[in-house]
């Protein structure tokens, strides 16, 4: 990842945040400086270098991990805002990247029972729930949305 | 990766799928605080592929089904 792009990556994080949603490419372009086209190109680089998501054939970010571009199962309050998760991992991270508290709300995908749980100074207020892992870590980017 | 209240449901939900692993919220909250701590830092750097490693290591995420690509 080149400096160009890094200063990309980090204005889009910046903005995710800032803006609690997805920025476009032309928003991007606008803070850095860069072209649109500079900006999608650099974005699909960033894709293939597993530091952004992109909708299938577009340029649209569906995932700035942990956040989610597009409504999810996992919901998480925090800074203010509800934001969703990639996933319950992601749901934590967050909170993990906001240093902040926050509230995760899920749902078991078994029952469909609602889960709901603190993050207070890191902890989860309920320890009686689990986490579940389907796919090994060496395949987790062979297709990141089912992981 | 979900969340579920129990380990009959993760069961019930696998439906005679091959399992992956299962970890404490606890645990998650950990992790996920190792990995995701500097996402939205201005300083942040990609991490290499040994980095994370070590990160799931050091939590005692270990064995073949958390050997990274």
């Amino acid at each position: 990842m080149d400096e160009h792009d890094l200063v990309l990556r980090n204005a889009t994080y910046r903005e995710f945040v800032e803006l609690g949603r997805a920025p476009t490419a032309r928003e991007i372009s606008r803070i850095t400086g860069s072209t649109v086209d500079e900006t999608e190109a650099s974005w699909r680089r960033l894709h293939e270098a597993h530091a952004l998501v992109l909708q299938p054939g577009t340029t649209e970010i569906r995932m700035a991990n942990p956040f989610s571009a597009v409504p999810t199962d996992h919901r998480v309050n925090a800074a203010g805002r509800w934001w969703y998760a990639n996933c319950a991992w992601d749901a934590f991270g967050i909170c993990a990247a906001l240093h902040v508290d926050g509230r995760i709300e899920a749902s078991c995908p078994d029952c469909g029972e609602i889960l709901g749980v603190e993050v207070r100074d890191e902890h989860p207020t309920d320890a009686s729930l689990l986490f579940h892992c389907l796919v090994p870590a060496s395949s987790w980017w062979k297709d990141i949305v089912f992981t | 990766m979900n969340l579920f209240r129990s380990e009959e449901h993760i069961e019930k939900w696998l439906d005679r799928r091959e399992p992956g692993a299962t970890i404490s919220v606890t645990r998650l909250s950990e992790l996920a605080h190792a990995w995701w701590d500097t996402r939205v830092s201005a300083e942040w750097r990609p991490r290499t592929r040994d980095e994370n490693q070590a990160i799931l290591d050091r939590l005692g995420l270990t064995g073949e089904f958390w050997r990274l690509a």
